[in-house]
Order: C-alpha cells, then structure tokens, then sequence
C-alpha cells in the first residue's frame, strides 16, 4: 500500500490475507480534538485491569493518597502496579463489575485535597519537546523496571504487562519493535486522536521500548484510512531511526499476527507469539504512556478514550482518568440518544456490551461505542448454504461454518480436527455471513468444549 | 437526549438498552435471500434466451416447475411442520434450474413430477435448505430421465411436427455423436440450436454467469475449474481428430455446459468450502462431463457429472481443510 510514499521501507505487502472491510464510522468522533475531563468526585480502581496476577492493595481504608501514589503493586512477574488518579481518601474496600464479566475487588478514592490538574497532564503529553536525544541514558533494564514502576500495560484493549513484553532477554532476540497504531476497530478513534496531538510522545516511547529490547528496526504502523495520523508522525520521526509503515485499511489489521505478516512478511507460529519471529508489538497508546512513565517517572493513571456512535448525543474523544465510572463519561457527551441501544465498552467488533453505567473505565478501555438499533440489527437466522463467505474472511485460514457447527453438535473432536485454538475471535465471520449464523458466538462454546474434552 | 441520571428517574422514557456477546455489528445487506436474488437475476437473459428461441414450450416449462417447486416445497416443508421458507426464493431458484434443463417438447406431468422429486427427495429429506447432499433440480431431472426415456432422451428433443424451427432438428451434441454433423459455432455461442430450453445460449450462459461471479455470489474456481478441465480435455480430442479448433469449442459452447458451470455446479449447498476444494470439484465436473460425452452412450453428460462430483463433496471438504496461518 504506497499511498503515502512508505512502500518500498518494510519487506511485507501492507496487508494479510482475508479479511474484512466494514464501514469504519470513525466520522462521529474522528475530527474531535481530545478534551480532558475535570475530575470525577471519587474513582473505583478494579485491582485486576491487566492480564495476569492481580495487585495487591498497598493502602487501608481511611487512608490519605496523593495524586499518583501506588494503592496497589504487582507482585507477580506478570501483573501491573496500580496508581490513584487523584488525590483523596481511601474507602471501605468495594467489589465491582467489569464490562467483560469479571467482579473484583477494588479500592475506591474520594476525592480530596490538593489535585494535580489533568490539563497539565495532557500537556506534557502533547508537548513536541520530548526529548529522542536523551533515550541512550537509560540503560535497557532500566527501562523495563521504570515501565514496571509506572503500572504500564497496553493500552490497545488486552492490557498485557508492558515491562514483560520488552524485558531484555537473552533467550528471545527482537529485531524489530512493531508500534500498533492501527486502529482496525470500526468507530474507535483515541488512537488516531493520539497519533495526531501526541505524535511525540509516541515517537519517544518507541525509542524507549526499542532501547530496552535492542531492536533494530521500529516501525509504527498506521492504516492508511488516517493521513493526518500518519503526516503528525512522519514529522515527528523525522531524524530518528523510527519509521512509519502504512499498512491496508482493514479489519483485523490491527490483530498482532495480522500485522506482523502485513509488515514483515512472517508468519507468527500457532499458538506461539510474535517473540516467536524476533518481533515485540505494543500499541501507540502504550508507548506514550512508556515515554511519561521512564522520562517523567508518571504512573500511568490517565488515558485516552473514545465515546462514539449513533447512539451517543456529542461523540467525543476524552483524556479521562482510570477509574471514572463510564455513566459520567456519557452524560459528558451529552448523554443518550433515544434510539441508543446498546453500549460497548472498546468497539462493535471485539468491545464488551454492558448494561451497568457504575462500570469504572480501566487501562484496556479504548472507548465506548453506544450503537442505535439500526446500527445493531441483526438478520434473523437462516440455514447454512455452505457459501464459504467466512472462509474467504477469516484471517486465520480456518473454516468458521465448520467449527461451528461443530460446537452447536458438541462434536470437539472435529472441532480441534479444524484448528478451532487458531481463532481468536476477532467475529469477521459473523459479521459476513449471509444466513446470520452467530459463528464465532458457537466457536467460543466450542472452545470451551474442547477445553473440557482435555481436562479429561 | 436524556442524561444517565434522568433515565434513572421514575418514571422517565429512556431508550431501551440490550447486550449480547461481540460481534455487535453484521453485514446486514447481504443475505441468503439476496443470494438466491442475485441467482434468479442472473437467470434474466437464459430465460428471455429459451423464450426467444422456444416460445409457447419455454413458458410452458418454466411456469409448470415454477409452480409445482413452489407447491411442493410448501406441501413437504408443512409435512415436517416447519415455517414454510418460500420467501428464501431458493424453491424458485430450483423451479426455473430445472425447466432450463428439460427439453422444451416434454410433456406437463414431466416438469411436475421433476419438481416433486426435486423438492422432495432433493431437498427437504435432507432437512431443507443447506442440509440437501445433492442438487435439487438435477435430483428431479434424473428421476424423469429415467423414469421418461423416451420423452427426456436425446431423440425426445426432435419433433417434426414441432412450430418453433428449432426443435425440429437433432440437438448439436447428438448430431455430432450420432452421424459427425457440425452445428456452426456461431449458432452454438447465440443459442440458435436445439437442446433443453436453457442450454442453448453460450453467450446467455456466460453473461449470466459472469455477473454472478463478480458479485460473489457464485464463486468462479468452480467454473473455472470445469472449463478448464474441459477446455483441455476437448483440446486433445480436437487434436486426435484435426479438428482444428472446431471440436474444442463445440464441446465448451455445446450442450449445458456453460449453464452447468455457472449455474449447477455452483449451487453453494453442494459444492465444497474451501477455495482450492472449489476448483477440485470444478475439475472434476469437467473430467467426468468429458468423458461421458466422449466415452459413454450418452451425448451429454453434465447431470450426471455435477450429482457424481456433489456425492464426493464431503470427502473433498475432508482433503482441503486449509492450514491455519503460522501452521508449518
């Protein structure tokens, strides 16, 4: 894809095979500039928001924080500290309800007392003085246990354990470290808000996470539905070894083994990760919030968030603290519209869809997508024909129609004859099949099927 | 407009909110139902073809299997007391398949029974659409070959007393096995020749086709594959014979070849899954149509060729399960 001129400076071809392209609607909130929400009057801080072991609480009851100080610490190897966003005092330990299921226990902050404005926050963020030339002081270890103080985990939606994915090691070489800032999910848009107002930062924290895991090359890699994006960052790489890879607008482009072949030409191994091929990838967000945490010593206690949709009164980008609630996040935008009917926490292809507006937002919420009831509707389901509209979709290479109804005959012996550990449930499939079959809804009970048939 | 806080109120109309696991968005425009559309579309310039060409006994087919598909899909889909599915248009998909594959002199009862068979034995035995092993249509064609040889064989298409011109003559396929006459390919690419009704035009066949694969509907290894098989096979025939050229296109315009390939062959349900299970079959299609119409007492092959290729299906879904990506 050399739209932009960028063709001939990565080995892959800017694309993977299969795939989908839905209408990417990030026209609601594409062109609202990130607004900073004052803050909230309390926060609820689930202690499990990453992938991993949960943090244990560092702070009792009645106990006064400031603004970032840490209330819980990652004690095991993958697991993430967490820090307050505003100064307060701490309540009686509570239990919340993610948008993704989950209830857990959390630590819940009245705010009080002196407050660090999140203005200055974002500021700092979009400043264009981030300094490349000072990235060789840090010695690579440093780098990780800074991002590892710092509570940093991706912010693309899987919140992984940063400082685990670019801990120098001898064991797994990284040659090139893949900046995500693809955005694939249709609606979502405070990645491309980011890359446009915070260019530098990102650039900043590329280099940082590329020092740690001495990568050689380091591409930050963009859909090419976001000129603007990419024009802020081919400024501000300008001069510095990272490089700017346009890859093909398409959904899961931005899906870690889908990009890695995209850009590199190599084939993440089944049930391997990209370490596997010499390759580390995070996401642009992340690597922000790695350029606050090592340059400024900041915990990562903000984020950017997208609240888009039909069903949405003012759809707009927000630079919130973790912690608000995501009611108060809508009633900022205006609040709903009469048509709404359902809202996602992420977007409409892999977000959660909650009913309780309590739910706090954490680090892996990347927006909220509230869609009407024309933009959820759904056909009413038909016979399979066998078209093979999933296959030619998945971009995993697998056959949905048959894992499917593999799992709707409880059969997981054809299921995992099919690969059916392959999918990552990126709902390409069900979102092209004519009949209107809910396949990879079938295919994650077929997973658990087989999961069962193991254990066995 | 309504705040968070308002909806929560007493008493207050807020919209009404539901959940359900992702994907939350689909492809709503595309549907079986346009599917089957697309295919009836497509289906425009064969029928105007075999009207054009047959008149009186092109309607006369196309209205009687029609009718008796849609009655009979309606009479089997109650008996197993399910929700009648006619308005998929898969029942007039079939109807109008099968009264392009009947000759145009067959009498009423045969183009009804045809649809009975088709419908019922073809299809809803199986538990309806997606479920059936073999074509419908070619089902039903089979049992009143078999059932009405004499009506349904080659010799059937010709009646003197006929008063369209063309059915007075021997089909091109049949003259050309029986007795070595020629048809023009000129008339063979028009349609201008006898044959069943919907067979006849190439160029009908192929504008048809053409449309349905470009919009996906039908996907093109399948036709691809049949011609290509075909176009190799009929090409060393050609050679052994010096023909130069002649009997290669007369096998790739003659007959329902090109209505098989674009039309038959393509019937989703029966064909495999997979892209490169699609051209297998595809070449297999055009390996046992050659051989038949070479080889076997029959001129024409391809009914027979499309339900042998549908009975192996399964075992082609069976040898092409594609490697996931990052699978060695």
């Amino acid at each position: 894809m050399g739209f932009f001129g960028s063709k001939e400076e990565f080995p892959g071809k800017g694309s993977f095979p299969h795939g989908i392209h839905p209408p990417d609607n990030k026209f609601y909130s594409a062109g609202a500039a990130v607004e900073v929400l004052p803050n909230p009057d309390k926060v609820v801080l689930p202690l499990l928001q990453h992938i991993g072991a949960p943090c244990e609480p560092v702070v009792k009851p009645k106990q006064v924080v400031a603004c970032g100080e840490m209330v819980g610490k990652g004690q095991a190897f993958v697991s993430a500290a967490l820090h307050s966003p505003v100064a307060g005092k701490v309540k009686k330990n509570t239990v919340v309800t993610l948008a993704n299921g989950r209830h857990l226990p959390a630590i819940e902050i009245k705010t009080d007392g002196d407050q660090v404005d999140p203005k200055d926050l974002w500021k700092e963020m979009t400043a264009t003085d981030w300094s490349f030339s000072t990235v060789s002081d840090y010695a690579p270890d440093e780098i990780s246990k800074l991002i590892h103080a710092a509570g940093i985990v991706g912010l693309g939606g899987a919140a992984f354990p940063t400082h685990v994915k670019v801990m120098p090691s001898d064991k797994q070489l990284i040659d090139t470290l893949l900046v995500n800032g693809c955005e694939c999910e249709p609606y979502l848009t405070c990645d491309y808000r980011l890359m446009k107002e915070a260019p530098y930062a990102i650039v900043a924290g590329a280099l940082l996470a590329g020092r740690a895991v001495s990568a050689k090359e380091i591409f930050i890699c963009v859909e090419d539905n976001k000129p603007e994006a990419i024009e802020a960052l081919e400024r501000a790489t300008q001069d510095t070894v990272v490089k700017v890879a346009v890859v093909e607008t398409k959904y899961p482009q931005g899906s870690e083994k889908q990009l890695v072949k995209a850009v590199l030409d190599l084939e993440v191994p089944l049930g391997g990760l990209p370490s596997a091929v010499g390759v580390a990838m995070s996401n642009v967000g992340t690597m922000a919030a790695v350029a606050r945490g090592v340059m400024k010593k900041g915990p990562l206690t903000h984020r950017v968030v997208s609240v888009t949709g039909g069903g949405i009164a003012n759809p707009k980008n927000l630079f919130v603290p973790i912690g608000i609630t995501m009611g108060e996040l809508i009633d900022y935008c205006g609040g709903l519209t009469q048509d709404a009917a359902r809202i996602i926490a992420g977007g409409p292809m892999m977000g959660f869809a909650f009913s309780d507006l309590n739910t706090p937002v954490t680090k892996g919420t990347s927006g909220i997508t509230i869609l009407t009831h024309a933009e959820a509707a759904r056909g009413e389901e038909t016979s399979c024909v066998r078209c093979g509209r999933c296959v030619d979709a998945c971009p995993m290479n697998l056959v949905p129609t048959r894992l499917a109804m593999a799992a709707r005959y409880q059969n997981p012996e054809l299921a995992r004859q099919y690969n059916i550990n392959a999918c990552f449930e990126c709902g390409s499939c069900t979102y092209v099949c004519p009949a209107n079959i809910k396949l990879v809804q079938l295919i994650r009970t077929g997973k658990a099927q087989v999961a069962a048939t193991m254990k066995k | 407009m309504s705040k968070i806080s308002e909806i929560e109120g007493a008493g207050h109309e807020g919209p009404t909110l539901n959940v359900a696991p992702s994907p939350h968005v689909s492809d709503i425009t595309f549907t079986t139902k346009r599917m089957m559309t697309d295919v009836l579309i497509a289906l425009v310039p064969l029928v105007a073809m075999s009207v054009f060409v047959f008149r009186g006994y092109a309607v006369k087919q196309l209205v009687v299997c029609v009718v008796a598909c849609l009655a009979s899909e309606a009479l089997f889909v109650s008996m197993r007391g399910r929700k009648i599915t006619l308005t998929d248009c898969s029942a007039a998909v079939t109807g109008i398949i099968l009264a392009l594959s009947l000759p145009g002199t067959a009498p009423w009862y045969v183009g009804a029974l045809a649809s009975f068979v088709a419908m019922g034995i073809g299809k809803i035995i199986f538990g309806g659409l997606g479920m059936n092993i073999f074509n419908p249509a070619m089902v039903g064609r089979a049992f009143v070959m078999i059932a009405f040889a004499s009506l349904m064989g080659a010799g059937a298409y010709e009646n003197p007393a006929g008063v369209v011109d063309a059915i007075s003559q021997a089909t091109p396929l049949n003259a050309f096995k029986g007795s070595g006459v020629a048809t023009s390919v000129f008339d063979l690419f028009f349609g201008f020749t006898n044959g069943s009704i919907g067979e006849t035009s190439a160029l009908a066949a192929l504008i048809g086709g053409i449309f349905l694969c470009v919009r996906r509907t039908a996907s093109w290894e399948i036709p691809v594959g049949v011609l290509s098989c075909v176009a190799v096979l009929a090409g060393l025939a050609d050679l052994s014979a010096g023909a130069g050229g002649y009997v290669l296109l007369h096998h790739l315009f003659g007959g329902a070849l090109l209505f098989g390939a674009f039309f038959i062959a393509t019937d989703p349900v029966t064909s495999p899954l997979t892209p490169r299970g699609k051209f297998i079959f595809g070449a297999g299609v055009g390996a046992l149509v050659m051989i038949i119409r070479l080889f076997s007492g029959y001129p024409e092959g391809v009914m027979f060729a499309i339900l042998l290729m549908n009975a192996v299906t399964p075992l082609i879904n069976r040898w092409t399960i594609p490697h996931p990506m990052g699978d060695a």
